[in-house]
């Protein structure tokens, strides 16, 4: 019998490998606002902040970028942010995003999920997992990172709703003070999740302030992360599955990129803030890299001076500016000398993104990843003790001996 | 399953569908339907030349009778595949009788 109907893996269908113009997935940063007030975190503004609250995109901008989206030949949106679920507006964006075609990617802490919202989402499946972030099995553990006294028991009963409605959900956990001591404990409940299809993700060598807005945030994030030596303990604790996975990585990914910027995939999808800017990737907000949505008039600042806001100009970021952007080429010299020829560069986390939250410029090497990396490299044989990624000629063989 | 010669069918509202580069896309909205994360569906070369009749005005028969009039093939075998579409979409919730 004929199948007329034929069911897809939407990363498989050639149309999205067959056509330039179309995107598979947008993120949206829905507010940098958030309810926690977490150590380590990259973006969050106070939940009240009210001058934030009154520059975020209103529902009919997020509407117009939804739907702009879709016509784009997106199929999916990742709603993020700061806390998405703090927007007033959250089910009607969700369910605009549904009833565009979209499927929806949600990331939150989950202590905004309410009866209503469990409800929604059961009836209106997002079509992907909802992304939970965890701070602790514990109350103590748990408000220590987030600084907010209830948020624990927020949490649990947040994720209890998702449960008893039947909403597929994935946690995922910050490794700060305190997790360590409770990863066992943790990974046992991911275990029982329905929608885990294998351990849960965890942050640890973590990004500063994206926006560059705080040097004492900066500090605090600098004393949160692990030394590069602790992170690859934790990363090498299921050593076997850890091994395998970093052979076929690095076999695919490792090599020195030369002076190209964006080895990465950057401005090949967009990620657009939560005050109408698109940015090439979630963490790259320099604005000489970026395009703003709306075309702000005046010199007041604030929704009040927004004269039009052109859901249109997505097209023109990833057709156009973003295209341009990746032919840009890395100049600073020090970068030069090791970035460009080292053959880490896939294993480093060091990308346009990061460089510019650390310094300020988008190819300045980050002391920090290049530690860890190296660290990696040396657990897996790459490199001997008091080498260097960017000095090894044969870096093939050394790969081979993962 | 049987579907009838002068039934009016319409996608439903539990699914959205888009045309992407001259795709069609079948998206699930409501629960049941699909649910396999990542999983959508698209329609065959056949499926997209009749989804686009079944607008909630034409008959099953006017479906048949265009498809009849804009392709070069026998009668029987359009009927087939217009009955066999309508049927599967029907059991996979993706159309309706008006």
């Amino acid at each position: 019998m004929t199948a007329y109907v034929v069911r897809r893996t939407a990363g498989e269908h050639p149309l999205w490998q067959r056509h330039g113009l179309v995107f598979g997935s947008l993120d949206i940063e829905l507010t940098e606002r958030c309810n926690n007030d977490c150590m380590h975190c990259y973006i969050c503004l106070p939940e009240h902040d009210e001058e934030a609250r009154r520059r975020e995109m209103s529902t009919a901008e997020v509407q117009a970028l939804l739907t702009e989206a879709a016509a784009l030949g997106a199929l999916s949106v990742r709603l993020t942010g700061g806390e998405p679920l703090l927007r007033g507006d959250f089910e009607e964006l969700y369910l605009f995003a549904r009833r565009s075609g979209l499927k929806v990617t949600l990331f939150t802490n989950a202590r905004g999920v309410t009866p209503q919202i469990a409800e929604l989402l059961a009836r209106v499946p997002p079509l992907r997992p909802v992304e939970v972030t965890v701070y602790g099995m514990s109350a103590a553990t748990y408000e220590r990172a987030t600084r907010r006294r209830g948020s624990y028991d927020e949490f649990r009963r947040g994720v209890k709703l998702l449960q008893e409605s039947g909403v597929p959900f994935v946690v995922k956990a910050a490794l700060l003070p305190g997790m360590a001591g409770e990863v066992a404990e943790f990974e046992e409940w991911a275990a029982t999740l329905p929608a885990m299809d294998g351990p849960p993700n965890y942050s640890m060598f973590f990004d500063l302030r994206g926006r560059r807005d705080s040097e004492r945030r900066n500090e605090t994030i600098r004393g949160l992360r692990l030394s590069p030596a602790d992170g690859v303990r934790f990363l090498t604790r299921d050593r076997k599955r850890y091994v395998k996975q970093l052979r076929e990585f690095c076999a695919k990914f490792t090599r020195p990129p030369g002076d190209e910027l964006f080895s990465c995939g950057a401005g090949l999808g967009a990620c657009v803030d939560a005050y109408g800017i698109v940015q090439p990737c979630m963490g790259l907000r320099a604005p000489e890299t970026v395009v703003p949505l709306r075309n702000e008039t005046g010199g007041e600042g604030g929704a009040g001076s927004v004269a039009a806001f052109d859901a249109t100009r997505l097209r023109y970021a990833l057709t156009e500016a973003f295209p341009r952007l990746r032919e840009m080429r890395a100049t600073n010299p020090e970068y030069l000398r090791r970035c460009a020829r080292c053959f880490l560069k896939g294993l480093c986390e060091q990308c346009p993104a990061k460089s510019w939250a650390e310094s300020g410029t988008l190819d300045t090497p980050v002391e920090y990843l290049c530690e860890v990396a190296h660290e990696q490299a040396r657990d897996l044989g790459m490199l001997e003790p008091g080498e260097h990624g960017w000095e090894i000629e044969d870096w093939k063989g050394r790969v081979e001996r993962i | 399953m049987s579907v009838s010669a002068e039934t009016v069918y319409i996608p439903s509202d539990d699914v959205v569908a888009r045309e992407i580069e001259g795709e069609i896309i079948i998206v699930p909205l409501v629960a049941g339907i699909g649910g396999v994360d990542d999983e959508l569906f698209t329609l065959n070369e056949t499926g997209r030349a009749i989804w686009s009749k079944l607008d909630g005005h034409r008959t099953l028969a006017d479906v048949v009778a265009e498809m009849a009039a804009e392709f070069a093939a026998e009668d029987d075998e359009i009927e087939r595949d217009v009955v066999g579409l309508v049927t599967e979409l029907i059991e996979r919730r993706m159309l309706v009788a008006v």
